[in-house]
């Protein structure tokens, strides 16, 4: 009875330690949530939409090249590209652009670079970093020609 | 604690929104009808975000609490085929920052593991479970079922290329 009470205990501290790290992630990230909103609010109320129609030119291939590095060069929480990723595609940009943008902004770390390449190796992380950049302008065509098949 | 040295602490993204405060501020001052329409904008993109941030937190707690590092590092151990299921698994699975992952790689790469096997489980990386939910509020769950199963291929085709690569390279 004593080593349940016990680990009912322990389970419990494990628990509240998942929660407060939950918690202390979104709060991390709270400000960088708010400021891209704000920023997505304030963008596509000054941009029209013919500029991202410019801007894209609806050729498969340029624009997930565009949409991967606009993706590679920006970094922070995955949520700020969903938000950021489906506010683009209300405005009229390609669902392959922004696919491109998605992937390219979790898959390439530009940031980490340095990082990575002290930890890991600089021709890993290059090679690393360079191809998960060409595969996500691969998995944007992939993945809207599978959508484009089965719906 | 002075002022200053509690401001020198604050991590950069306070600066962001600080500065994007700042930009709203001289919107409302100059031209107030971009500045209401984007606040509107604003509250439209909250209000539909926020239950969905309720899931999430709810998932990230889930996730924090049965996936540790030393639970990944584990399976990362396996042999053969199953080690590449693994990989990908572990890397789904994994939370934190990248960064924090990165020396513990370096230790399984050490141990064993191969350029292929770390750059899969760290493609694996984007596929994060709990933030799922929001992105099926903007993109349908159709897209992002294909989406997470075309990157999983694709983490393997750039665990394998990578091997190759590296191996060219020694």
């Amino acid at each position: 009875m004593y080593k349940n009470i016990k680990m009912g205990v322990e389970n419990k501290f494990v628990m509240r330690r998942a929660i407060v790290g939950a918690a202390r992630g979104l709060w991390k990230s709270f400000p960088m949530i708010i400021g891209t909103v704000l920023l997505t609010s304030l963008i596509s109320t000054l941009i029209s939409k013919e500029f991202y129609t410019a801007v894209f030119s609806k050729n498969i291939f340029l624009d997930s090249v565009v949409g991967g590095l606009v993706g590679s060069i920006s970094a922070g929480n995955p949520i700020t590209s969903y938000i950021f990723g489906g506010e683009m595609l209300g405005q009229g940009v390609g669902l392959i652009a922004v696919t491109a943008f998605l992937v390219a902004w979790v898959t390439v770390g530009i940031i980490q670079l340095p990082a990575e390449s002290a930890i890991l190796g600089k021709k890993f992380a290059l090679l690393r970093n360079f191809t998960a950049f060409v595969l996500a302008i691969v998995v944007a065509i992939v993945t809207v020609l599978i959508l484009g098949v089965i719906m | 604690m002075k002022f200053r040295d509690k401001l020198k602490r604050l991590p950069g993204s306070w600066y962001f929104l600080l500065i994007i405060i700042i930009v709203y501020f001289l919107f409302s001052i100059f031209n107030k009808k971009i500045y209401l329409d984007s606040l509107d904008f604003f509250g439209q993109i909250i209000y539909k975000i926020i239950p969905i941030f309720i899931l999430v937190f709810a998932l990230m707690s889930l996730s924090n609490y049965f996936i540790t590092p030393k639970f990944v590092m584990r399976h990362l151990s396996e042999k053969g085929f199953r080690k590449w299921f693994y990989v990908i698994v572990g890397g789904i699975l994994s939370t934190g920052p990248i960064y924090m992952w990165y020396p513990l790689l370096a230790d399984l790469r050490g141990k064993g593991l191969n350029y292929g096997l770390i750059a899969c489980f760290l493609y694996n990386r984007a596929i994060k479970i709990p933030l799922l939910p929001l992105a099926i509020l903007y993109f349908s769950w159709q897209y992002v079922l294909v989406l997470c199963f075309v990157m999983i291929f694709m983490s393997v085709v750039q665990g394998i290329f990578l091997n190759k690569l590296m191996e060219v390279n020694k």
